[in-house]
């Protein structure tokens, strides 16, 4: 998806000229080199009411009943089509809040980074992260930057833990969910994954494929918003991709799942990078779709609801619990082939031929 | 995805299941040759859907499953060489060795690399002419013709550090011992279509002549595979032994005469051993004298042990088609994807994993 605000944030925030070209064991020491890191204009580029004291912590104020998350971002290679590790970083934990029924608030930032870093590398982290969370409507309030060896990290680990307001009407709790809720995928499957795929060394291959990293906060504050407690459930499907959470719901709640092959959305270049390199759709990672479980009455109404929605245009019911193979969720073929979908091991692996 | 939606089109398929149940009336056991149609069959339902007279046997055709244990240790062995980068494509790495599979002597530090393509491997030696790459060619003779370029084009470069470990098997040979073995009854076969893309169909004629046995060349779709268990059926029912080409979209006579030019120039055929059938006489190919520097098993001289496979597992039956994975008593119960006994449990060509992912999962305690 292409979005403007990105360009116009990169514009706006140029790589600040500096006396140092790579990051190194010092910058991380806590001495003079980490301040003149900080001050290079990460503080200024992440500057709010919070972060801008610089104190050892931030001191917050919240109305409602929160809702605390945390996540790790390890991944390889940190630049890819349509994103980097920073908005993933942000949307990562922005979304984990959101599928908590919360409105996401205030992010901790913290940099675990393999000295020898570029620091050209670093800032356009930087401005990912700026970006995403302007756009995620969230602040980064207190942080850290850890340095070390080379071999020790890859380019940059990156930790985020979010702080969310839980809405007033959501009733999240997967104990809720009963025969005859349907289930909603908001948008396409497996475009993340893929993207990333399609730029992993040795495995390179020419598409078009972007990631999907984005923001659904918003997305499910206006479900929320609208539908309230016919919301059971909300779960963004990302490492393991859909398989993996529709077979741990079936599993954690004894209920049975069918999944109708057919209508699960996919892009079709996706679609064929998978038959191409032999993965299965369903698990592979998202990173800007949802799964709402919500009562079978509004299903439908809450489909067209958000297919209005930017970011959920391909909304789709894709299934529903069902009474029959409790403990399993199944997908439908088109000629009415059933198997089981499982949690998978470990990683997908690409086949031989 | 065009070339694909018209192939899994449901009117199609109900249209081949209604002609299939019509022209059958005695019971058949129909061999697909290739793990890549023994998935299809399984994950879209079709083994349930087809008449109970038609009996699918899985045959040998996964690559990862007949690669023997002693290789795959001498794999492992390699891999943890600091100075080598063992790169391998990713279906190898679950594979149990003896000790081990490639995916924990990675987590014990072996640098091993997942590609896609053995030129990527060479790429990899250009980049690190201070370490050896060594590249685990294995497969059937739809990965012969990179592998064998990835050796010319090594060669080519006159690069030092680049080698493959081979463990190439030939699809013909495999059929006619399947159908040398007594205990095997098959009526017809549904021969693997992409091998047949690389090496045309020439090589079948002999074999349908010799075991009076109708072959059809199949490809991987539901329509490719209900087509061409219906096209068997009907020889089988007029008495007929003939070789069909069902995925003639793909597959000419001839084959790809240029890869095929690609495999003779680097390659000569030899005997080969096949993880649970044993030695089949001149079914797999080694690299040729002017490319032995090229041959990870003559450069690196590796002596390991031979070690015996699980007493359990009936990886063997299971490939030679004798026996069907949940007539196995581990199946499900200690053998599992993140447990194998054997390398069937383990390959997305497996016959094992496809049972255990997508059928008769009732009966599968997890």
């Amino acid at each position: 998806m292409k979005d403007t605000s990105k360009i116009k944030m990169q514009l706006q925030c140029p790589l600040p000229k500096l006396d140092f070209e790579y990051i190194t064991l010092g910058h991380g020491s806590g001495g003079l080199l980490t301040h003149k890191l900080l001050e290079s204009g990460v503080f200024d580029l992440l500057s709010n009411e919070h972060l801008d004291k610089q104190d050892d912590g931030a001191f917050l104020t919240l109305k409602h009943e929160i809702a605390i998350t945390t996540d790790s971002f390890v991944i390889s290679p940190i630049f890819f089509p349509g994103g980097n590790i920073g908005e993933l970083s942000v949307f990562g934990t922005v979304n984990d809040l959101a599928m908590c029924g919360a409105d996401p608030k205030y992010l901790t930032l913290s940099f675990i980074i393999e000295e020898g870093l570029l620091f050209k590398e670093f800032w356009e982290v930087l401005v990912g992260i700026k970006w995403a969370a302007d756009k995620a409507n969230v602040k980064i309030v207190t942080g850290d930057t850890k340095v070390v060896d080379r071999g020790k990290a890859d380019k940059i680990f990156i930790n985020t833990t979010g702080i969310g307001e839980v809405h007033s009407n959501a009733k999240i709790d997967i104990n809720r969910i009963k025969v005859g809720d349907k289930i909603i995928c908001s948008g396409n499957i497996a475009t993340h994954g893929m993207a990333i795929m399609s730029v992993r060394e040795g495995l390179e291959f020419e598409s078009t494929i972007e990631s999907d990293t984005q923001e659904l906060n918003h997305l499910t504050a206006a479900l929320i918003k609208q539908y309230g407690s016919a919301i059971k459930f909300l779960r963004d499907p990302t490492r393991g991709g859909l398989g993996t959470i529709l077979a741990e719901i079936s599993k954690d709640t004894n209920v049975g799942i069918d999944v109708l092959h057919d209508s699960i959305p996919i892009d079709p270049l996706v679609f064929s990078a998978c038959e191409l390199l032999g993965l299965d759709p369903i698990y592979v990672a998202n990173e800007g779709i949802f799964i709402c479980i919500i009562d079978g009455q509004v299903a439908e109404a809450a489909t067209e609801f958000l297919q209005k929605l930017a970011y959920s245009e391909n909304a789709a019911i894709i299934g529903e619990i069902v009474e029959d193979h409790p403990n399993k969720t199944v997908l439908v073929s088109p000629i009415g082939g059933r198997r089981v979908i499982n949690l998978p091991v470990g990683e997908q692996l690409p086949r031989i031929c | 995805m065009k070339y694909l939606d018209e192939f899994r089109d449901s009117t199609l398929l109900k249209e081949y299941l209604a002609e299939i149940k019509c022209t059958v009336t005695r019971p058949w056991s129909i061999m697909e040759v290739c793990g890549g149609q023994t998935h299809s069959l399984v994950k879209h339902g079709i083994l349930r859907l087809i008449p109970d007279h038609i009996n699918m046997i899985h045959g040998p055709g996964c690559p990862v499953c007949v690669t023997p244990l002693h290789l795959i240790d001498k794999a492992v062995h390699l891999a943890l060489d600091k100075n080598v980068i063992l790169c391998s494509f990713g279906d190898m790495l679950r594979v149990p060795g003896s000790e081990k599979s490639l995916l924990e002597a990675k987590a014990e530090g072996a640098d091993i690399r997942i590609l896609y393509s053995p030129l990527e491997a060479v790429r990899l030696a250009e980049n690190h002419p201070d370490r050896e790459i060594v590249f685990f060619a294995v497969g059937f003779e739809t990965t012969a013709p990179a592998n064998a370029m990835s050796v010319l084009q090594a060669s080519k470069l006159g690069l030092t550090n680049f080698s493959i470990l081979t463990s190439h098997v030939l699809v013909p040979p495999a059929m006619e011992a399947v159908l040398d073995d007594p205990e095997t009854k098959i009526d017809g076969f549904l021969a693997a279509g992409h091998v047949c893309s690389i090496m045309g169909i020439d090589e079948y004629y002999p074999i349908v002549e010799k075991f009076k046995v109708p072959i059809v060349v199949t490809g991987f779709e539901p329509v490719d595979l209900l087509h061409g268990i219906l096209m068997t059926v009907r020889q089988l029912e007029r008495g007929e032994y003939k070789l069909e080409n069902q995925y003639s979209r793909i597959v000419k006579d001839e084959g790809n005469v240029n890869a095929k030019k690609v495999i003779n120039d680097a390659f000569e055929i030899l005997d080969r051993e096949w993880r649970g059938i044993g030695t089949i006489p001149a079914s797999g190919y080694e690299l040729r004298k002017d490319f032995q520097a090229f041959d990870a098993n003559k450069k690196f001289n590796i002596d390991l042990p031979k070690v015996r496979e699980h007493e359990i597992c009936i990886a063997g039956d299971i490939l030679k088609g004798k026996k069907k994975p949940h007539q196995c008593e581990a199946f499900g119960k200690t053998c599992k994807p993140e447990t194998p006994l054997g390398a069937p449990m383990v390959s997305s060509e497996g016959a094992c994993a496809a049972y255990y992912h997508y059928s008769n999962q009732d009966a599968i305690t997890t």
